[in-house]
């Protein structure tokens, strides 16, 4: 694995920075956790405290927004500022809180439900803007709050107390969907995996604009072993396939299969490690086209294949960063605001 | 040369009706600036269909603006016209049931073919037959005069015709001795990069203007002398304009910067672009996705420290319902505008009414007390915008201000308001720890102000003070989650309690001349004009009638109760099914009677005065 290049953090520019050395522990609110021992958010949680102190910032300028469901719990255990808001709307409401404050550091946490579901509209919406936000949706591929039934991620012909003779629905895969929205940072990773999470994490916050982390987390009480293939010693290597910016695309034992164009198709295929034509990643490349082919690597139901990293990360103006453009521009065109002279307008007349 | 009378009256109402692409808006708006700025009082009705253009020459989509100018105060726009301009067939039939024999109708006959008869239904030119024979009836050829008159001009010939509606508005401003100058002004800066559009509209306008000097056609003009009005500088002013400054002035007034979250929705899309305007005041819109992100928004930038705003309309109140509770369970200043318009569903979205009261107050899950604030004309808007905006940031709560489809697009002149004698509002914000747990300080966000009961507003970027708020019911005072029935019930009650004790909504007034009166008519929201005309008709009658009108709906002033019941008999006129009447029953045991019309347009006066004066005469 190679180092992650440090490219600064311009995702934080404008954020109050400390001095002061932080600690895991001062992320650590007073609150008791309260998910199902096994949950996979432990390990998600632990996993932000734990880097949060890398960046430095001031703590009160971070703020942690989240929907409903058994992740959007996570703002109580944060000691930042948080809210936790109604389901589906944790991007529209951070959106609100971004655009008008640029000096904070804005975390959405989200779910498959919350944002695929019900807040699906609000999520391509803040993509699609690019509002300074990192967005960490953590896909169990089940309704957990409310025990157990399929979600929009879950395999065709789950067999859930919704669907006893199985689900009908295709699912949405969150990556390409993410990029079908005109995401400028995508990437996924796995909550059991500390060191790709972090990476991600790290990667994820550097970024201006909306940054779409999918985390693959395991909900141990209605989706045990969802995604035991990728985390199995046994099977993974020859399932996962790390992308790297700049590496040739490669997985299984010693990199003995790999990713490559089909020239005749245009579309993506398994191949030999050592394929002259094996494909090298590019996540900042402008064009989706090939970041959303490797999307589709990952078989819908089993996942086997999925790719985890970064899958894209360009840079687009971020929208509060315009937003505050034209602010600053109308007052210096136009002057500060003379509240007198609006109220009076152009067509008043004076009696007595 | 004809020798020209010059007659004078005390009040006109001229309706300008035409097809929805002829102008009859833009028309109406330029009389009402020249009548406004020559110091008549006014007031304005436009109507005007859903559809942005149905099909030319229908009865659906005609337009229509009606204005009531006079030398005195008046209240309202008019009952009904004294001088009809129809532009086509079509909006002579959808009109004329409207206009009282005698009227003058000043027609365009250049349309008045046997198809565009047929299309409304006339078998027979109305103007040929009887149908008009009651009315003072000009029929001109206002196209054919038209595009004689730009005939200089490089224009196709529809192109010229377009521009009859100048034409109409040069001719019945010499009627009424209104100057042309504001609107060649306008007209020169609103086409200043089309110049052949720009002249020939001018000279459209010019051409009307002279028509009426010199044709024999109209031997009289008439003169409104300008009302007596307390002095100060005046302009004229729609609703969804003085709303959007009122929000402006209120910001300012309060320190914070504005951040408005907004779907477009009819009748309230006009806030939305007003506030788009002015981001030299920091102005920060966003147009969202759909009603919830943009409430939600303006929701996030309120915890952020900003004064979040939403504007909507009914069916966007229903979408945002979950997030007015979740802002209730935060305690978070936010400012919720519903310009009400015809409901239920799609209902009249061009139209007023005001069944939405009920709504604000009960539209949610679970106890979620919401302070309303009702704004009664077009001026006052801007006045009820500061208020309720006073009332969130002083509270941290959700404030519905309504207005409606009439004080919205409706207009009349307002004396300017000193800007330095505005109120002030005061944010506080909490900095400091407030609480002492065994000797450490630390932060509650829940600890209440014993006064008003609200609690402390710390913003993300205050240190120390760092905190969780969710929709989770919360343990009062530290904030964190509590399942406890007890406490449950405490917030229940403590929420409430703050709304009921909302401060400085003032006594309910009554205005009652004789001092005499057994029968009190008590409105709310734009029927103040109305009821205001027609309670004056009583009394010019010989009748005894109070009159009040509440503009605070939650809490409702706390004398309320004892105004209600010192009357004989209280009539509740609402363009409703009886939505304060159902709360005023309800809430102080009055047997109040309604008056309800759900028609889409405001009341006339002459209808309510007659209601009136029965409810006078049963006692």
């Amino acid at each position: 694995m190679t180092a992650p290049v440090e490219l600064g953090r311009p995702g934080l520019t404008g954020v109050p920075t400390t001095d002061a050395k932080q600690t895991k522990k001062e992320f650590t609110s007073d609150q008791e956790v309260r998910w199902c021992p096994g949950c996979g958010d432990y390990a998600v949680l632990a996993a932000v405290q734990g880097f949060l102190p890398d960046l430095g910032l001031a703590r009160e300028n971070i703020v942690f927004v989240s929907g409903i469901g058994c992740s959007s719990r996570f703002p109580y255990y944060m000691n930042t500022y948080g809210m936790h808001s109604i389901h589906g709307r944790a991007p529209a409401i951070a959106t609100g809180l971004a655009a008008s404050r640029p000096d904070l550091s804005v975390w959405v946490i989200t779910g498959d439900g919350d944002a695929l579901s019900i807040g699906g509209n609000h999520l391509i919406h803040a993509l699609r803007r690019n509002v300074n936000l990192t967005i960490l949706l953590f896909n169990n591929r089940i309704y957990g709050l409310t025990k157990g039934q399929y979600s929009p991620t879950s395999e065709q012909g789950k067999i859930t107390k919704s669907t006893p003779m199985g689900s009908l629905e295709a699912p949405f895969n969150p990556v390409s969907l993410a990029l079908g929205a005109e995401a400028t940072f995508v990437a996924r990773t796995i909550d059991s995996d500390r060191q790709h999470l972090t990476s991600v994490l790290s990667a994820a916050a550097a970024h201006r604009g909306t940054s779409l982390v999918e985390i693959y987390q395991n909900c141990n009480i209605f989706n045990d072993g969802a995604f035991e293939i990728l985390k199995n010693r046994d099977s993974r290597d020859e399932v996962l396939i790390r992308l790297e910016h700049g590496e040739p695309v490669r997985f299984g034992a010693d990199g003995r299969h790999g990713v490559r164009r089909n020239p005749a198709t245009g579309s993506l295929e398994v191949c030999a490690g050592d394929d002259p034509g094996i494909l090298v990643h590019d996540a900042t490349a402008d064009d989706p086209t090939q970041a959303f082919a490797l999307s589709r690597l990952a078989d819908p139901g089993t996942l086997a294949r999925s790719p985890i990293g970064v899958f894209r990360r360009v840079e687009r103006p971020a929208y509060g960063d315009l937003m505050s453009a034209q602010l600053d521009e109308a007052a210096q065109t136009q002057g500060e605001g003379d509240l007198q002279a609006l109220l009076r307008g152009n067509d008043s007349w004076t009696v007595g | 040369m004809t020798v020209k009378h010059v007659r004078e009256l005390d009040r006109v109402v001229i309706r300008f009706a035409g097809d929805s692409g002829d102008g009859m808006q833009l028309t109406g708006d330029r009389f009402t600036a020249e009548t406004a700025s020559f110091g008549n009082d006014l007031s304005t009705l436009p109507n005007f269909p859903a559809e942005i253009r149905a099909p030319a020459g229908t009865m659906p989509g005609v337009s229509s603006f009606q204005l009531h100018f006079a030398n005195y105060d008046i209240l309202t726009p008019g009952d009904a016209p004294d001088v009809l301009v129809a532009m086509n067939p079509a909006a002579l039939k959808a009109n004329l049931p409207d206009v009282p024999k005698g009227a003058t109708i000043i027609v365009d006959t250049g349309d008045f073919t046997p198809r565009a008869l047929k299309k409304v239904g006339w078998d027979t030119n109305p103007l040929e037959d009887t149908t008009l024979s009651a009315y003072k009836v000009h029929a001109l050829d206002l196209s054919g005069i038209t595009m004689e008159a730009l005939a200089p001009f490089d224009l196709s010939r529809k192109d010229a015709s377009r521009s009859k509606n100048m034409f109409a508005l040069g001719l019945l401003s010499w009627m009424y001795g209104r100057s042309i100058d504001g609107t060649v002004t306008f007209l020169r800066e609103k086409f200043a990069s089309r110049e052949t559009i720009r002249d020939a509209n001018i000279a459209a306008l010019k051409a009307g203007w002279n028509y009426g000097e010199t044709t024999e056609d109209f031997a009289v003009s008439y003169q409104v002398k300008p009302a007596a009005m307390p002095a100060g500088t005046y302009r004229n002013i729609t609703g969804n304009l003085a709303l959007s400054y009122g929000l402006i002035a209120a910001a300012r007034q309060s320190g914070l910067p504005l951040f408005l979250g907004s779907y477009p929705i009819t009748p309230a899309s006009d806030i939305l672009h007003e506030l788009s305007r002015h981001k030299r005041f920091g102005v920060r819109t966003f147009q969202a996705e759909d009603e919830v992100a943009a409430i939600g928004a303006a929701l996030g930038a309120s915890f952020g420290g900003a004064l979040g705003v939403t504007t909507t309309s009914g069916p966007g109140v229903a979408l945002k319902g979950e997030t007015v509770g979740l802002a209730v369970s935060l305690e978070l200043p936010l400012v919720i505008v519903d310009v009400q318009r015809g409901g239920p569903s799609t209902g009249l979205p061009t139209k007023t009414e005001q069944a939405d009261l009920l709504q604000v107050l009960y539209g949610r899950n679970g106890e979620s007390p919401v302070p309303v604030v009702a704004a009664s004309s077009p001026s006052d808007c801007f006045h009820a915008a500061i208020e309720a905006v006073r009332i969130a940031v002083t509270y941290r709560t959700p404030v519905f201000l309504l207005s409606d489809g009439y004080l919205a697009n409706g207009s009349e002149p307002w004396r300017v308001p000193d800007a330095e004698s505005l109120p002030v509002i005061h944010p506080n914000f909490a900095t400091e720890l407030n609480h002492d747990d065994d000797g450490e300080r630390d932060f509650w966000p829940y600890l209440r102000d014993p006064e008003t009961l609200a609690r402390p507003w710390a913003v993300p970027g205050t240190p120390g003070l760092e905190h969780r708020i969710g929709g989770i019911e919360k343990l009062d005072g530290p904030g964190t989650i509590s399942y406890d029935p007890n406490n449950h019930e405490r917030m229940v009650r403590l929420r409430q309690a703050k709304v009921d004790g909302v401060a400085g909504i003032g006594d309910l007034e009554v205005e009652d001349p004789s001092g005499a009166a057994r029968l009190l008519v008590v409105g709310w929201g734009s029927t103040y004009g109305p009821i205001g005309a027609a309670v004056r008709r009583a009394r010019k009658a010989g009748h005894n009638v109070a009159q009040a009108h509440l503009r605070h709906l939650n809490p409702m002033p706390a004398n309320t109760g004892d105004v209600l019941r010192s009357y004989d008999r209280v009539l509740v006129p609402e363009m409703n099914l009886g939505q304060l009447a159902l709360l005023l029953r309800g809430t102080y045991l009055v047997d109040v009677v309604g008056y309800n019309r759900v028609r889409g347009l405001p009341f006339k006066a002459e209808e309510l005065a007659d209601v009136i004066m029965e409810e006078v005469g049963a006692l």
